[in-house]
């Protein structure tokens, strides 16, 4: 992709009846929506995010995984492929972190599963439990080119459960799911206290009750580990998070304030935990810590507001992440009321409005979200072995303008609006 | 549209501040080498605008408008130039209006809460707006009376306010239906309700209007002054224009209704299912301020947001306009309003309308801002490219000729970027905005 200048259209150029007929090619091919032994996904552009993009090129899915990608000219195509057609091709996208699936668009009681205020500490919720992939807001987000979520259980408690990574099917729990448990969420700052309903408090208080949770539950693991009679009973919530101490999953601290992510980074080094830092609106104010240790951050909305915690959000975090060599991917994040989710495409597109490369723009929802996701071996980049899901688009992804033609995902077409 | 009463003082304050603006308006100004956007008629590539004392002077070509002698000129080489936003729906500036006393507050004034040097009001400048409809919210069937700002330098509504022709404070009145009005009593609790009480309102208003009427032509006593009935008789005379909230298509026709038995003037705002009846929408020739979100839902009323709502509106010949809604939406990317109306199908000059001239007749500015001719107000953006890409950023804001934001001066870069200094917990000092020596 190339950033385009002032008033420039995209390289592609759109004409309405490349338009039409890519729009007609899906809806003939996609609108079934039903698996296919083999597609062949052609883009004028195709953004492979493993190299340059290439111009006029196709990926060849089988069985639901890339067997080739690279120019039309050179690549055979199976006889009996279902052949897609779009301006632009780019690896289905991914939202670094979502509460969509568990929090639905009607905001109702009914749909809102995103957090249990009942316990500050409930590692043991589990995102499997909650989400639905029949939710809308799953459906809008795939409608958008999203075939990758990060999603679970919200910002908002102490710890206030587990995430998971779903593909985003209409389908079953069981089969959209990639990574059941993925991390343990957990918020520190204002975000974390209660508001005088009980413990935390105050940021001291939310830190205490951290390390003794993540104390209780190194106990348990090495009392798991002694001799079959002195065995403690199986404890669910000392089990998830002895899944964090062995390293198993990390630990998504949502924080935004400097001072929070300091925090953070002194547990972690306390217990040794794998970390991974959430929102982060004061990011450029530890970005030698961020450096130091290694720590990848998933970046709050770019069009996040900049009140309460995040009062000093800037739409440059992005840029400066990605100056200071500090793994980052953007996400759609969690929204109380309107809108009810952001496009992880629109606000990368602010971003590269305001200092990142268009290239690190579209990374940043595609092979680096992978990455920080732990997921890159199978979603992220268009490359053979990799699962076969390509979002296409009449123009340039970052666009506001450019629509999303449909997705193909895990080899089966999907156009649903 | 005036408030009311008129305090003697303001018209003279009026005057001052007209002086005043006059005089920061020599030497004219030269806008040189942008691709201008007029809104009005077709873009002009390598234009000239020329603003002195505070309206376009002339606009045109490069080879087609002289510079006057001593003008200052400004390098605009690559740039688009096009008229000042409107945003005809903001919360900026922490509004408030009525209590949870009752459901409808005509007398309760926007101008009596609204702080201009909240960070958000600079915020606005940093988008390109210029013109801004700053209202109460939606949580009353009528929360009270608006205001129209001209996003000019100055730290009182007094200086910032729109006036009309007595120099009185313009400004509508804001009303709303649906989900967001309804609540325990003394609130409504359901649709039919909300419209009783609102209907209640005006019936009362109307015979407060005609006892006065009758007393001023010698038949009874003048009745005891009522702020709220008095502000309500002004919007049953059309001097104050109702904007009302509403989303779901038959809370809109609800509201056509009412419009239908009073009679006064509307502008429909959010609109979400403007689409499902855009056809009785335009037969009553209502305009529609669309607030554009990126995703639906958030409320059960509005799981009808789509994209296409601008489109559809547009075809059925409705007067459409946008807004931010701002927090809903942030100020400083109003431009997406029109980029994701684009994106639903509406026409490229519908949507450049509906940021611009459209939002300024919904004020009733339609002759004086919202497009780039002579005569009007030289309320401009400095865009950095096309408004429809989302590459492109504003970069200066000027309203009626006087600078009042610029990208590259260091105290107005957090307002545009964020950043330390530009949230909502700190407070704007404008202390030395645009390059006219400040304030």
């Amino acid at each position: 992709m190339t950033r385009h200048g002032d008033g420039a259209t995209t390289r592609t150029g759109r004409s309405p009846s490349a338009v039409a007929a890519a729009l007609l090619a899906v809806v003939a091919l996609l609108g079934g929506g039903t698996a296919a032994a083999q597609v062949a996904v052609f883009g004028d552009v195709v953004h492979t995010m493993a190299g340059e993009p290439i111009e006029d090129g196709v990926v060849v899915i089988a069985d639901g995984k890339i067997a080739a990608v690279g120019p039309a000219a050179t690549v055979a195509v199976p006889d009996g492929s279902e052949r897609v057609r779009a301006p632009v091709v780019a690896p289905g996208l991914i939202d670094a972190h979502s509460v969509v699936g568990l929090a639905g668009a009607q905001n109702q009681p009914h749909d809102q599963d995103q957090l249990d205020r009942s316990e500050p500490l409930q590692p043991e919720l589990r995102a499997i439990d909650a989400y639905d992939p029949g939710e809308p807001l799953v459906d809008w987000l795939r409608s958008l080119g999203v075939t990758t979520l990060h999603t679970g259980h919200a910002p908002g408690a102490l710890i206030s459960g587990q995430t998971m990574i779903v593909k985003t099917k209409p389908t079953t729990v069981a089969d959209a799911t990639l990574v059941p448990f993925a991390m343990v969420a957990c918020t520190l700052g204002e975000g974390a206290q209660s508001g005088g309903k009980g413990p935390p408090g105050n940021r001291s208080k939310a830190a205490a009750m951290l390390r003794g949770a993540l104390l209780a539950a190194r106990e348990y693991e090495d009392r798991r580990g002694a001799d079959a009679e002195k065995r403690p009973p199986r404890d669910l919530r000392h089990e998830a998070l002895a899944a964090v101490l062995r390293g198993e999953v990390p630990l998504l601290v949502t924080v935004h304030r400097r001072h929070d992510v300091r925090t953070a980074l002194r547990i972690a080094e306390e217990f040794e935990v794998r970390l991974v830092l959430d929102g982060m609106a004061e990011a450029v104010a530890v970005l030698d810590e961020l450096r130091e240790t290694g720590t990848p951050v998933l970046l709050h909305p770019t069009m996040v507001r900049p009140s309460g915690e995040r009062r000093h959000a800037s739409m440059e975090t992005a840029a400066r992440l990605r100056e200071a060599g500090i793994p980052f991917a953007i996400q759609g994040g969690y929204e109380s009321y309107v809108p009810k989710t952001r496009y992880v495409g629109f606000e990368a597109g602010i971003a590269a409005q305001n200092g990142l490369a268009p290239d690190d723009a579209l990374a940043a929802i595609t092979l680096d979200a992978a990455r920080i996701l732990g997921v890159d071996d199978r979603v992220g980049s268009l490359e053979v072995g990799k699962d076969g899901d390509v979002a296409l688009f009449d123009g340039d992804p970052l666009e506001t303008t450019t629509r999303c033609l449909g997705v193909v995902l895990d080899g089966v077409p999907h156009l649903d609006r | 549209m005036r408030s009311s009463p008129p305090i003697a003082l303001l018209p003279v304050l009026a005057a001052a501040l007209l002086a005043s603006s006059l005089a920061a308006q020599e030497p004219p100004v030269a806008f040189v080498g942008a691709r201008l956007e007029p809104v009005t008629a077709p873009a002009i590539e390598d234009g000239v605008l020329v603003a002195h004392r505070g309206t376009i002077a002339a606009i045109g070509p490069r080879d087609d408008v002289t510079i006057p002698d001593g003008a200052r000129v400004v390098d605009v080489s690559g740039r688009v130039l096009m008229p000042g936003l409107v945003c005809t729906h903001s919360h900026v500036a922490r509004p408030s209006g009525g209590d949870r006393s009752a459901p409808i507050h005509p007398d309760c004034r926007v101008i009596d809460a609204i702080d201009v040097l909240h960070p958000s009001v600079h915020r606005a400048r940093a988008g390109g707006l210029t013109t801004l409809h700053v209202m109460p919210g939606s949580s009353h069937l009528l929360s009270g009376q608006t205001v129209y700002l001209k996003l000019r330098r100055g730290d009182s509504v007094e200086e910032l306010a729109i006036r009309d022709e007595d120099g009185a404070i313009a400004g509508a009145m804001k009303m709303a239906n649906g989900t967001n009005p309804q609540k325990d009593p003394p609130f409504p609790e359901t649709r039919a309700r909300a419209a009783a009480l609102v209907r209640r309102a005006y019936v009362e208003a109307e015979e407060y209007r005609e006892k006065v009427r009758r007393a001023e032509a010698g038949d009874g006593e003048a009745p005891k002054r009522d702020l709220a009935l008095e502000a309500l008789v002004e919007v049953l005379d059309g001097k104050r224009v109702v904007h009302h909230h509403t989303h779901r298509h038959d809370d809109i026709l609800t509201v056509l209704r009412l419009r239908e038995e009073f009679g006064f003037r509307l502008v429909l705002q959010h609109v979400t299912g403007g689409w499902r009846v855009a056809e009785e929408i335009a037969a009553a020739g209502v305009p529609c301020s669309l607030t554009i979100v990126d995703s639906p839902g958030g409320k059960q009323e509005v799981r009808s947001t789509r994209w296409e709502n601008a489109a559809i509106l547009e075809r059925a010949g409705v007067n459409v306009g946008f807004n931010t809604d701002d927090p809903i939406t942030d100020s400083r990317v109003y431009l997406r309003a029109a980029q994701l109306a684009v994106r639903g199908g509406m026409s490229r000059a519908g949507a450049l309308r509906g940021l611009t001239l459209a939002g300024a007749e919904m004020l009733d500015l339609g002759d004086r801002t919202g497009s780039l001719e002579v005569g009007k107000d030289a309320d401009l953006v400095v865009l950095s490219g096309d408004p429809l890409s989302v590459y492109t950023k504003p970069r200066q804001t000027w309203v009626e000729g006087v600078k009042v934001f610029d990208i590259e001066d260091p105290a107005d870069r957090a307002y545009a970027y964020g950043g330390e200094g530009a949230g909502d917990e700190t407070t704007f000092h404008g202390c030395c905005i645009g390059e006219e020596g400040g304030r």
